[in-house]
């Protein structure tokens, strides 16, 4: 029997609506969901009226930058948690292009700790797939695997693990900790000193081209490679329909490959690089529309397993500035759900429970961590987002909670709005706004210490 | 005209426009006095963030003749090489007071950005940005075409029905890609001809016929034949085996040269490669122009200064 | 608002006959004249006069036009203006004595204009200027030598002249508030 809790980690949530349509309470006690049902009530607990507002399973990014150590002009673990829970996300993978390299278990360990401390959301690192990201030698991966971060996503993320023996034995290596290889998938030779997606329009404005090819041939490549070794292979970012088509061609063969694609892909064409705006500057580029609406369809249909939003945060002056110098990326966890919303709800290609599907439960799965992407149910983790879906807002630089103002929504209108979120149980938003650092790092304590008394 | 950033955008009537102030323009430099006090007490900065001594000295001697102060800025050597931001380039030269900057620079679309951004009001002139755009080299092409083949008559003239082909690296030529905008904008018919590694690999938009054989161009007998700088580093990124292969298949030697019909004009923007794309006989003949292009663009770019910095800038639209 | 003719088809014809004895009375002759209009009205009637002179004194004088764009000090308050071409005869302005022609001589800022472009152009021995109409209200110290009409006008009423070569007839209109 534990100790009695103090009121403010009590949270009652009352009159929200779950994804399937059905009315609901939440009661949330000791990190978890005590009770599902009507009219539930609590002595003493903070009440969180949810009359309208959706409730889903906290979402979860299987692909994040949060560069820290090494880049915090960019963004820092707290910063990008802060932008996380701003967009309803409770736990993000963490991409080890840091500096150093999260390539041993060292870094792994510390980005971890930083987002304990922190406590806006699970932290789980990526370990790098070789040593500097330099694409030579094999990291640790099994170190990594062993730390305290159990780590179990392996990313050269940025780069392509493009030299194909190293490729095989890095997806062979990580059977042996069920680990799982995230392709960058970029040929480098044929995209040196690209700049947007190849075709007509890179012609006409004089930008050297990233051809489709460059991604697809690799994904080609990587599947058969998984087939032949018998691994699991995830793909980050697709960007293209031929891309679409050998992750569809794969599945149908039995390989073992997931996918993911970022919501600005499901919205953005490269018609927006004609302005030379550095804000649409991005790796993978932006496509054609056709290119928008397979992946839209793929998503819809399950070739695409997930959406991730390779949330890219760059100091101001990386953007400001002509196309060939910017750097590339586009922040996108605090847009993520209404990117989702607008792109994929809105044109009903997927309904709300597909949405905690594709952001929360399967990347949860393919990531290997436990205590997220769960149902919403007696028992299950207190991880838990309210999404108001009738709210429309102009999207400006209020909405942005991490240090980047690199988005590519500035000044649209986009559906939704995230309300609240919880995360183990306590509040790290509320009324539409990130709680403040202090208080959240102390409930993050308090829920340690209460998870450590009931072990 | 708020800015020139392209050919791209450029109406037919504004387009015939430019070229007819060039005409008076070009009357002017047959005088005594060559100069014109128009754009007294105006200063231009020439930004020039590539080298290009032709180019660079063509705009200066354009803004001078217009009695303009000309402030020449060159990357080697300068604060842009200890790596300052285009912005804070920009700011310096706003706080300068520059009335009209004319940017050369590595970046295809660097002009736009700078013309977008907010940092300086003046008025932006693009001397070449990357591989997207060199709308004065193209304006100053139309010229010499129209007055080769109008001459005195050439005012108010477009160039409707004139077979232009443009040889050799079209992928990374913004030469090319302005020429090809404004000529199907003047009328006339656009020929490409270069190995197919040397084109965008979506051509659909283009208003232009694509060849890869050049004596098969030449047998389509166009008037004017512009040939196009080769870069010979592009054979080590495998564009083409070699310089000899390159010429033999591409070049203009003197035996293209004799089977050109007597009345086409040749020409090339320059600096020449003698030997590679163009022959000394093709180079030197009398249907050569390439020494009238140079001369026609110190009129086309005070014609250009002249449109930008002389009207009443706040109720211009941009160009 | 008013529209009244003060010079008819006639009038004009008479006033340009008067213009060009006065000036050939006033060269002495027809030696070294050079008449130059500035654009677009001030080249017909340049063009009138030099064939009146001519059929008056026997000589062949040719008429050439002077185009003043590129030296007005009012560019920057008005739209961008095309210049227009400028043609002298081929024996050019040095030494010569040159009529500068214009439909209406007003503030005399055109005039100041054209005397700095013929200084660009080469250095006549005199120059002299006949306006079809004087209409006052000088901001320089010009004047003219030979005047069609003196039309005193408020700066408020707007005189139009239009030539037959051009507007397809003959006048001289004033436009404006008031008698």
């Amino acid at each position: 029997m534990s100790e009695p809790t103090s009121n403010h980690d009590v949270t009652l949530i009352t009159g929200a609506t779950l994804a399937d349509g059905t009315r609901t309470d939440l009661l949330l006690r000791d990190g978890r969901i005590a009770e599902r049902g009507t009219g539930l009530s609590a002595v003493g607990a903070t009440v969180v009226d949810a009359d309208g507002l959706l409730a889903l399973p906290g979402l979860v990014d299987l692909h994040t930058h949060l560069r820290e150590p090494g880049f915090e002009q960019s963004e820092t673990v707290l910063t990008g948690t802060r932008a996380a829970a701003a967009g309803g996300f409770t736990a993000v993978f963490a991409m080890a292009n840091t500096s150093p390299v999260a390539d041993t278990a060292g870094v792994v360990e510390q980005e971890q700790s930083l987002g304990e401390r922190a406590g806006y959301a699970t932290v789980q690192p990526i370990g790098a797939v070789t040593v500097g990201l330099a694409g030579e030698r094999l990291a640790e991966l099994g170190a990594m695997a062993s730390s305290r971060a159990e780590v179990r996503v392996f990313s050269d993320d940025g780069l392509c693990v493009s030299d194909p023996l190293l490729m095989r034995r890095a997806l062979e290596y990580v059977k042996a900790f069920d680990g799982v290889i995230a392709q960058h998938a970029q040929e480098p030779r044929l995209t040196v000193g690209a700049q947007m997606n190849e075709g007509a329009l890179s012609g006409e404005l004089g930008l050297t081209g990233w051809p489709a090819v460059a991604e697809e041939s690799i994904i080609a490549r990587d599947v058969l490679l998984a087939e032949h070794v018998g691994s699991r292979l995830h793909i980050c970012h697709v960007s293209t329909a031929g891309s679409v088509d050998v992750i569809r061609w794969a599945k149908a063969r039995g390989i073992p490959v997931t996918a993911e694609v970022t919501p600005h892909h499901l919205l953005l064409t490269e018609e927006l690089v004609a302005s030379y705006d550095a804000r649409y500057k991005v790796n993978p580029p932006l496509r054609r529309a056709e290119d928008v609406q397979a992946l839209r369809e793929a998503l819809a249909d399950g070739t695409i397993d997930v959406v991730a939003t390779d949330h890219a945060p760059h100091p101001v002056e990386a953007k400001d500035c002509e196309w060939d110098a910017a750097a590339n990326g586009m922040v996108g966890l605090e847009s993520a759900l209404s990117v989702v919303h607008a792109s994929m709800v809105a044109t009903g290609l997927l309904d709300w429970n597909d949405v905690a599907r594709v952001l929360s439960a399967t990347p949860a799965r393919i990531g290997r961590i436990t205590g997220q992407g769960a149902s919403i149910e007696a028992g299950a983790p207190a991880e838990v987002v309210l999404y108001d879906t009738a709210a429309t807002r102009p999207f400006g630089t209020a909405a942005l909670a991490g240090k980047g103002v690199n988005s590519p929504y500035l000044g649209l209108e986009l559906p939704g709005r995230v309300v609240a979120t919880f995360h183990r149980g306590y509040a790290t938003v509320l009324d539409g706004a990130v709680l403040p650092t202090e208080q959240v790092a102390a409930a993050a304590r308090r829920a340690a210490r209460s998870a450590e008394v009931e072990r | 005209m708020r800015h020139l950033l392209s050919t791209k955008t450029l109406t037919r009537d504004e387009a015939i426009e430019i070229l007819d102030v060039a005409e008076d323009m070009a009357e002017t430099q047959f005088r005594e006095v060559r100069k014109l006090p128009t754009l007294r007490g105006k200063t231009v900065v020439n930004l020039f963030f590539e080298d290009s001594t032709r180019t660079r000295i063509s705009f200066e001697a354009a803004a001078k003749r217009l009695s303009a102060d000309v402030i020449t800025f060159s990357a080697k050597g300068s604060s842009v090489s200890k790596g300052e931001s285009l912005k804070d380039t920009a700011q310096t030269l706003a706080a300068m007071h520059a009335d009209a900057v004319v940017i050369r620079h590595s970046a295809s679309g660097a002009p736009q950005t700078l013309a977008d951004s907010g940092w300086i009001d003046a008025g932006i002139l693009n001397a070449g940005d990357g591989t997207h755009e060199h709308p004065t080299q193209a304006l100053l092409d139309a010229f010499t075409m129209r007055k080769r083949l109008h001459g005195e008559r050439s005012r108010g003239r477009a160039l409707d029905g004139v077979a232009v082909t443009i040889v050799g690296d079209i992928l990374h030529s913004r030469v090319a890609r302005s020429n090809v905008w404004l000529l199907d904008t003047l009328g006339a018919e656009v020929t490409l001809v270069a190995p197919p590694t040397l084109l965008p690999v979506d051509l659909g938009p283009w208003p232009a016929t694509v060849r890869y054989d050049l004596d098969d161009a030449i047998a389509q007998r166009p008037d004017v034949l512009m040939m196009l700088r080769i870069q010979s580093e592009r054979m080590h990124a495998a564009f083409f085996p070699n310089s000899r292969e390159y010429s033999r298949r591409w070049g203009l030697d003197d035996e293209r040269l004799a089977r050109l019909d007597p009345a086409s004009i040749v020409m090339h923007p320059g600096p020449m490669n003698r030997g590679l794309e163009i022959s000394s006989g093709a180079a030197d003949s009398p249907r050569s122009t390439v020494l009238e292009q140079v001369a026609n663009g110190v009129s086309v770019r005070m014609a250009a200064l002249y449109l930008l910095l002389s009207g009443d800038r706040e109720e211009s639209t941009r160009v | 608002m008013s529209a009244r003719t003060v010079l008819h088809e006639a009038d004009i014809a008479r006033a340009l006959t008067r213009i060009s004895h006065e000036i050939l009375e006033s060269n002495r002759g027809a030696d070294d004249l050079v008449i130059l209009g500035i654009p677009t009205r001030g080249v017909i009637l340049a063009k009138r006069i030099a064939a009146t002179i001519s059929s008056i004194s026997g000589a062949t004088i040719v008429s050439g036009a002077l185009d003043v764009t590129m030296y007005r000090d009012d560019l920057a308050k008005h739209p961008t203006r095309a210049p227009q071409p400028t043609t002298l005869p081929p024996q050019g302005i040095d030494g010569r004595t040159v009529v500068l022609v214009d439909d209406v001589l007003y503030s005399g800022r055109t005039i100041r204009a054209a005397l700095d472009a013929l200084t660009d152009l080469g250095r006549p021995r005199v120059v002299r200027l006949a306006a079809l109409v004087d209409r006052g209200h000088r901001e320089l110290p010009i004047r003219p030598d030979f005047v069609g009409k003196n039309l005193p006008s408020s700066q408020a009423e707007r005189i139009f002249v239009r030539l037959t070569e051009f507007d397809g007839d003959d006048s001289v209109t004033i436009e404006g508030s008031g008698e």
